[in-house]
């Protein structure tokens, strides 16, 4: 058998084995994102937003919706890649993937497209419910695709890493509790960074989640608070530098073998 | 051309402790092999490397010719491997573990979805495809275990403890199982507590002690090396009036049963023909120990004493 065909029927069985994992557990995975978007535009968006008025020229409602289902986009596909793999690790199936024949790139590719596709998939239906509260149109759907996409596979990336060094369940929520939400909240989903003062500002260039808000805003509404160049390169950079390190872990062993 | 080959392999965990000291071991193809040693004595580690799991200090692997370190994907393709504990994800359909196992050595999954059905089918698994598998019993798992490991039909099964916590009677349905694979050609190494096993099924054995070959050799050949035997005899008479037993070893363990120690120079018939002058008439007779777990246990005896000189 062709060495490409082997690596493509392993990534695709890495792949479908992630997708049914989280689809047989819809009721965790899935629907809480649906539930907890459509608070948020009940509460930020009709309640307190009709008070706010507009934010860089549009209704504050609009404006947080390209936030919102980032920051869907962003915890799913993390959350699937580190609980999957880490889960992989303490009841050991890891261990299947390392006596096949299948290289660490096809084994990072496979964990991570399974992240890409809950995220991909819980943005949808956030995308779902946000049409029940505001009259989305995209501005650039190559753009938002793209920016969609690529946060994900940098947080899913994230996961793996986090993945990889858990020791215990308490590992895995202790990044997405400590760093991804206050990233993720101090990333303009909820206002524009033109609101805070110099040095706030400042500090908020530091965050990648603002890159990746505003990119993804870009390409819906037409607005951004960074250079979209700019914000398509640090992302790209991130995914680059993840990788590259995600790898070094699996052909070490790192975390997964003695 | 070796179905395995290690040259002084070697394993130091970080912690310092020396789990492999250089061990040197060839497998034949075809063979049924036993690699047997007390708890601890290297076997899950030897095991770990040869199958990719655990990283080896130095030495070499070859597996079929290939080179653990120069062609990894070609050594794993060739090896299947059922471990020690449960490895699959509990949550799981059977089915599926065995189908997404075959996925990851490049079978496309109609294909792989045949064969799950012929070896759960075999392992009497197939009607519990859809079951998750955490519902299976013990015996269950390690039947799945095995199914998993043959799958993408491996010219080498590495099976260690396949039949720990198997009842007897899925225990021997599980030794016709693997003779018949070995029979077909699959190689076969197995570790195992029960030295029946090993020695019903195996052609050639190496016991490792403490990280190192003690014994490597033919099953005929080592179980040749038994000096004595002992058996346990039941005799139809009161054997309060036995006082001597020609040259024989023994003592008597209750008014029905005695002990009889047979050398390699004495015999059994010689044994029954003491007993008949004496009028004592055998009603049965069993080995007190099994032989290989007697050559078994003296030879690992005989390792500590060397090891504490």
């Amino acid at each position: 058998m062709m060495r490409t065909t082997r690596y493509r029927v392993a990534f695709q069985a890495i792949l479908i084995k992630e997708i049914l994992r989280f689809s047989r557990i819809w009721i965790q995975t899935l629907l809480p994102p649906a539930i907890t978007t459509m608070l948020y535009f009940i509460i930020f968006g009709n309640l307190i937003g009709q008070r706010i008025g507009e934010m860089d020229g549009v209704r504050y409602i609009d404006f947080i919706v390209p936030g919102l289902i980032l920051m869907a986009v962003i915890t799913n596909s993390y959350s699937n890649v580190v609980s999957s793999f880490f889960s992989s690790k303490y009841q050991r199936h890891v261990e299947e993937l390392l006596i096949s024949p299948v290289p660490s790139w096809v084994i990072l590719g496979g964990y991570v497209a399974g992240g890409v596709a809950r995220g991909v998939l819980v943005g949808v239906v956030v995308t779902c419910v946000s049409l029940l509260f505001t009259d989305l149109s995209i501005r650039s759907y190559g753009w938002t695709l793209t920016v969609f996409v690529l946060t994900s596979i940098l947080f899913a990336l994230g996961g793996f890493i986090n993945a990889v060094y858990a020791r215990n369940f308490d590992d895995i929520s202790i990044v997405p509790t400590f760093v991804l939400t206050p990233l993720t909240y101090l990333g303009g989903v909820f206002y524009s960074i033109s609101m805070l003062p110099d040095i706030w500002q400042l500090i908020s260039l530091a965050n990648p989640v603002l890159y990746m808000v505003n990119a993804f805003r870009y390409g819906l509404l037409g607005v951004t608070d960074i250079p979209i160049g700019v914000a398509l390169a640090i992302i790209l950079l991130f995914i680059g530098v993840l990788t590259t390190f995600s790898l070094y872990l699996l052909n070490h062993g790192v975390g997964i073998k003695s | 051309m070796s179905a395995l080959l290690l040259q002084a392999l070697r394993k130091t965990y970080k912690n310092g402790f020396e789990a492999l000291k250089g061990i040197d071991l060839e497998v034949a193809p075809g063979d049924f092999f036993a690699l047997l040693g007390p708890n601890g004595a290297g076997k899950s580690t030897a095991i770990g490397i040869i199958s990719s799991l655990v990283n080896k200090t130095s030495g070499r692997v070859e597996v079929f010719g290939h080179d653990l370190d120069r062609d990894p994907e070609a050594v794993k393709s060739c090896i299947g491997l059922v471990p020690q504990e449960f490895n699959f994800n509990q949550w799981e359909p059977v089915g599926e573990i065995v189908v997404n196992q075959a996925g990851y050595y490049g079978i496309p999954r109609a294909l792989a979805w045949s064969r799950a059905q012929e070896s759960l089918a075999r392992l009497e698994l197939w009607d519990r495809r859809k079951d998750q598998a955490i519902s299976l019993s013990g015996g269950m798992k390690r039947r799945l275990m095995i199914a998993r490991a043959l799958v993408h039909q491996p010219k080498l099964l590495i099976l260690d403890e396949p039949t720990a916590g198997v009842d007897i009677e899925i225990r021997r349905s599980m030794w016709a199982f693997l003779s018949e694979i070995n029979r077909r050609g699959t190689t076969i190494i197995l570790t195992t507590h029960y030295l029946e096993e090993a020695e019903s099924l195996c052609r050639n054995i190496a016991i490792i002690n403490q990280g190192q070959i003690a014994s490597n050799s033919s099953m005929k050949q080592l179980l040749n090396q038994l000096h004595n035997e002992a058996f346990v005899l039941n005799v139809k008479q009161d054997l309060s009036g036995l006082e001597e037993l020609a040259e024989y070893r023994w003592q008597q363990l209750d008014d029905h049963t005695l002990e009889v120690e047979v050398t390699r120079e004495q015999s059994i018939n010689g044994l029954f023909q003491a007993l008949a002058e004496r009028g004592f008439e055998v009603a049965s007779m069993r080995n007190k120990q099994n032989r290989l777990e007697q050559l078994f246990i003296g030879m690992v005896d005989a390792s500590r004493r060397a090891e504490r000189k």
